[in-house]
């Protein structure tokens, strides 16, 4: 069965058909590309996936659950979590406590027990920073834990987006161009992390991406998006070498 | 156990409350305390507990409140009205008070919960605005309030305290810009700093807790916060009536400290509620300590000003401008930490810097 399926899915914005008739079908554990031209509607799609937007038409279901409508909160609930193109950390946390609010619904205590300090709040406390440290072991950031996000580095940054949407424990992680402003050395380190934590944390995952290197390296399949529709879909290779996609992007 | 920094710092500010606690006890026991400044001393907690309830709404919840004060008053009418009509009935004082204490709280937390759930789908500015007008309208309303009671129960009358039709052994409690006398004085300097160390540790445990690092995330970024799962409503509500509540806390502390409890515009205003932000800004956004060093600075300096009369707002403004520049201008930033005790004392500092 399909880990996400999308049917005929549009929205507009006014006078403006931002995504039309999409339809896209992620097995479970693929990594897929989503790549197009600037203003194509990837991040829209995005945000239609996340319930940021509601779908004017067109049906979303993960893991065989209609999510269609649901609000942000809860489709992070049923299983999918993102970052985002211009990163949104909780800049005056520390990387840690980043990474915590990733793991809020997976390790629950309620309010009067942190503040009454209860013994389910050591417990739980104890294991979500088990757990955070293992998420940051994976991005090589568990060594600035107590650093204010903020003052991380760019490419360290984009890195814990990745590891405190993977705190919400997902089914589906969408990257929202993950390699934006990264060197090509970044780049590379970049490639081997996501493929790593889709072994280890067993993802499907969609990306958005303009490195064409990182996406022909790493995607198994490509979905191509022109004007808010499809334009090309299927294995790197052939459609990397599709005439209309190379006109969509160099032009005539 | 390494203990987190954070936590160090907590125990320092609740050290230092102690100290200034067994201080002033030492200078009342030996007579060396001014009336002035005894009868300071309460207030001086119920202001530092409303600067510290509110840096939890404006500094961690990151939204601007200007109606703090009217959550004071609903702590303090509620409280008060509960103490003075169970006064005969309730014999043991610290009963009675501790009742009074949650009564207040519950009631400006309800409050707080119900002026939530209605504002705070707004933001910033217009959030600001329509709790200031809240804090405006909870005074008002008491200002024209009679609440009666007799053998037959409670009797309500918003013209005045004959139409309220009391029984002959009835008693008026609440009447209206009147107010409610004979609240007993149970509010003791010991019970005030107890409390002001209750709400120090209630704010900064809630901070570093599962609910505290979501109410974070939302003032941090809200859209991330909603990505992760985080119901942003119901925390928002949650700080802001736990805010509430704290504040109706100082309300039970100012109530049972003064005679006679009136709403009236220096007391329960915007002024007020102004005031306290001052102190939260000048103490730092997000700092409790700071509230509470602000707050007691801010408090004092008007009454030892008094021997200035006119000037004495005057000399007040210059030098809240002053702390401000001093507090956040970088080349005084720079001068506090080359004077700072560390560099005097080494010796009381080596361990932070080891990084326990």
């Amino acid at each position: 069965m399909s880990m996400l399926s999308v049917k005929n899915l549009g929205i507009s914005f006014g006078g403006l058909r931002a995504v039309d008739s999409v339809s896209i079908n992620i097995e479970k554990g693929e990594l897929y590309g989503l790549i197009g031209p600037n203003g194509a509607g990837k991040t829209t799609i995005f945000n239609l996936l996340t319930g940021v937007y509601k779908p004017d038409t067109g049906i979303i279901e993960l893991d065989g659950k209609n999510i269609t409508g649901k609000s942000t909160m809860d489709i992070n609930n049923e299983g999918i979590a993102r970052t985002f193109q211009n990163i949104r950390l909780f800049k005056n946390m520390s990387v840690l406590d980043n990474v915590k609010v990733g793991l809020h619904n997976q390790n629950k205590y309620p309010t009067f027990a942190g503040i009454l300090r209860l013994p389910s709040y050591f417990k739980t406390e104890k294991a979500m920073n088990e757990k955070a440290i293992e998420i940051l072991k994976v991005f090589d950031l568990d060594e600035e834990k107590d650093i204010m996000a903020a003052n991380l580095p760019y490419g360290k940054q984009r890195k814990l987006e990745i590891a405190r949407a993977l705190g919400t424990n997902p089914k589906l992680l969408l990257l929202d161009e993950p390699a934006a402003g990264m060197n090509p050395k970044e780049t590379d380190e970049l490639m081997d992390t996501i493929r790593l934590i889709r072994n280890k944390f067993n993802v499907t995952i969609l990306l958005i991406e303009h490195d064409m290197k990182l996406v022909s390296g790493i995607c198994e399949k490509i979905f191509v998006l022109n004007f808010g529709t499809k334009l090309a879909n299927g294995e790197p290779k052939e459609v990397l070498n599709n005439p209309e996609v190379i006109k969509a992007y160099l032009g005539e | 156990m390494a203990i987190k920094k954070t936590t160090k710092s907590n125990l320092i500010t609740i050290a230092i409350l102690i100290i200034i606690y067994i201080v002033c006890q030492i200078l009342i026991a030996t007579g060396s305390m001014s009336n002035l400044m005894k009868g300071l001393l309460v207030p001086l907690c119920y202001y530092s507990i409303m600067a510290v309830s509110l840096n939890l709404t404006v500094g961690i919840l990151g939204e601007l409140s200007l109606g703090h004060a009217g959550f004071m008053c609903i702590g303090a009418f509620a409280s008060s009205f509960f103490s003075k009509t169970m006064v005969d009935v309730i014999g043991n004082t610290f009963i009675r008070f501790t009742l009074a204490i949650i009564i207040g709280a519950l009631s400006a937390a309800l409050f707080g919960m119900i002026i939530g759930v209605a504002v705070l789908r707004l933001r910033g500015d217009y959030l600001a605005i329509v709790t200031l007008a809240f804090g405006e309208i909870i005074k008002n309303v008491i200002n024209v309030l009679y609440i009666g009671i007799d053998r037959n129960g409670l009797h309500f009358s918003m013209q005045d305290s004959m139409s309220l039709n009391l029984l002959e052994d009835g008693e008026a409690i609440l009447n209206g810009p009147r107010g409610i006398t004979g609240t007993p004085k149970n509010a003791t300097f010991t019970i005030a700093i107890i409390l002001l160390i209750l709400t120090y540790v209630i704010i900064t445990n809630l901070v570093n807790s599962r609910s505290g690092r979501a109410i974070m995330a939302i003032r941090d970024n809200r859209i991330a916060a909603e990505t992760m799962g985080i119901p942003i409503t119901r925390f928002k509500i949650l700080a802001f009536s736990i805010s509430a509540g704290l504040a109706g806390v100082a309300g039970v502390l100012y109530s049972h400290n003064i005679s006679t409890l009136t709403a009236t515009p220096k007391n329960f205003g915007y002024n007020m509620s102004i005031m306290i932000l001052v102190f939260v800004v000048l103490g730092g956004i997000g700092n409790l300590r700071g509230s509470i060093i602000a707050a007691v600075i801010l408090t004092l300096l008007p009454e030892y000003l008094r021997f200035m009369q006119d000037y004495r707002m005057l000399i007040y403004a210059v030098v809240l401008i002053a702390l401000m520049i001093f507090n956040w201008n970088p080349t005084c930033i720079q001068w506090r930490e080359n004077h700072s005790l560390k560099n005097y004392l080494p010796m009381f500092f080596k361990k932070e810097k080891e990084g326990l």
